[in-house]
């Protein structure tokens, strides 16, 4: 039976109604047309569908929207704005860490777990982290360098805003 | 990919787990998800009705407990790896969790929920086992405490009866100076082991006085290896070493798969026993 469900997403409280199968990542497409979290496969092994909950990277194909409910969720439509990228699209962009694009979205969010936790992590560790995502196209390489580029630019960041 | 219908609640507290499992009414538990949905998805199960105890707090967290650790059973491998208490005494839990899956599965599965779905291939319950854990378990009829190496019973089956929730896992003290180590040959798709191999050991002076191996992924459940007892009173010697490593499998009914015929199963526990005590000798102070 289809239910009321309060989702926080990207900062804003939005009501859908749906059936407590329903699975996050149908509900962030279908029901919020937030359709930059892509889906890849049947077997919660691609990590195209990655969201951040409670700011921890998860596969939304594997999550319930019920499951969800009260915990802040961002999705790479929350990143950052085509005239203002997050420093992780950014980085994608200038160190051409997408081909195609279609892993982009979940290669980002589970990036941004990982910088959170770990601001200057060195090749082995992204090349760790990024295990539950996968790219048909890149080899991974210009990945990894846009992932390193990115920390760089966070860590500046910060710097500077603490000197000032 | 859409699961069959069922209905959900949230439970606020464990006395509403245990009366909703008490009913014996179809209600199945989630906890991470992460291997439930998976199943729902593929309609391997289509349960009732789901009851989600990942909102309560008593099931979460790692603490001290009588010089050893006691692991809530909601507990997520991420958390199990920030733990400080877990890294110092217990720094076999934070290698195996690096194994398990990938940062997003680690993020959402907890040991309770990989403990009591006990799937055939899974990294903790070989872990558990080593470690000489206790499992503790409650229903309304009361409380009950299961050594590691006795809940784990099949493919999927465990000692957990129906109405029994997992609350927690206690980790006794490991003996002074132990070392462990583990090695999983692990299929490169899923992450699942093919063959892994649990181990620690605790010498005195040069002669081996504590031992405990165990295996995942080449039958249908986690085994504790007998052969490597044969280890204590010896210095581990090279021979001795390949000896036991060699008869690790005896008496293990190995099954093959698309992933790996029995026969390389048995050759890989060989190689993963050996590198596992190797590792956890050189380890151990
Ligand atoms: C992509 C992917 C890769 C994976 N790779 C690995 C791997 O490499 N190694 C590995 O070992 N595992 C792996 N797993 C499995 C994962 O580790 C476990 O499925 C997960 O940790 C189970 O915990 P959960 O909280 O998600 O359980 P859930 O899915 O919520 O529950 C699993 C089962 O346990 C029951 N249950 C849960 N909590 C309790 C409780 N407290 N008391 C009683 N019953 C309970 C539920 O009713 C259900 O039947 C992988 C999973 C995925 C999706
Ligand atoms: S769609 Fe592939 S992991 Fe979620
Ligand atoms: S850029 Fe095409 S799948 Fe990664």
């Amino acid at each position: 039976m289809q239910r009321s469900v309060t989702l926080s997403v990207n900062g804003a409280e939005r009501s859908v109604r749906v059936e407590p199968r329903a699975l996050l990542v149908h509900v962030l497409r279908d029901e919020l047309n937030l359709t930059g979290t892509h889906i890849g496969c049947d077997t919660s092994q691609c990590g195209a569908c990655t969201v951040l909950i409670d700011g921890r990277a998860v596969k939304s194909c594997t999550v319930l929207a019920v499951q969800a409910e009260g915990s802040p969720i961002t999705t790479i439509e929350g990143m950052g704005r085509a005239d203002a990228l997050h420093p992780l699209q950014q980085s994608f962009w200038e160190k051409h860490g997408l081909q195609c694009g279609f892993c982009t979205p979940g290669m980002i969010m589970t990036a941004a777990d990982l910088l959170q936790r770990n601001p200057d992590p060195s090749d082995d560790e992204i090349r760790h982290a990024l295990e539950g995502n996968l790219c048909r196209c890149t080899g991974y390489v210009n990945i990894v360098a846009a992932i390193k580029d990115a920390a760089a630019t966070v860590r500046a960041g910060r710097s500077a805003g603490a000197a000032a | 990919m859409i699961p069959a219908s069922f209905e959900y609640a949230r439970a606020g507290s464990l006395r509403e787990v245990l009366n909703a499992l008490a009913a014996k009414d179809g209600t199945k538990l989630v906890a991470g998800g992460h291997s439930l949905i998976p199943m729902l998805k593929f309609r391997l199960a289509q349960p009732a009705r789901l009851l989600d105890i990942a909102h309560i707090a008593e099931l979460r967290g790692v603490s001290e407990y009588r010089r050893g650790a006691r692991i809530g059973a909601g507990t997520t491998y991420r958390e199990l790896m920030e733990s400080d208490i877990l890294r110092e005494r217990f720094p076999l839990i934070g290698e195996v969790c690096r194994t398990i899956g990938d940062l997003q599965v680690r993020n959402r599965g907890t040991i309770g929920g990989a403990v009591a779905h006990a799937d055939p291939a899974s990294d903790m319950p070989a872990v558990l086992i080593v470690l000489d854990a206790l499992i503790n378990v409650r229903s309304k009829r009361g409380k009950r405490a299961i050594e590691a190496r006795d809940f784990f019973q099949g493919a999927f089956t465990t000692a957990l009866v129906e109405d029994e929730l997992l609350t927690d896992i206690i980790l006794p003290p490991s003996p002074r100076g132990a070392g462990s180590a583990y090695v999983s040959f692990a299929q490169a798709a899923s992450g699942y082991a093919i063959v892994a191999a649990a181990a620690i050991v605790a010498r005195t002076r040069k002669t081996v006085s504590h031992v405990e191996v165990a295996l995942t992924g080449l039958g249908d459940v986690a085994h504790r290896v007998e052969s490597t007892r044969q280890l204590v009173g010896t210095k581990a010697e090279p021979e001795v070493l390949d000896k036991v490593a060699a008869e690790a499998a005896a008496g293990i009914e190995i099954q093959g798969d698309i992933h790996a015929p029995a026969e390389y199963r048995r050759h890989l526990t060989a190689v993963a026993v050996r590198r596992a005590l190797d590792a956890a000798l050189a380890r151990a102070r």
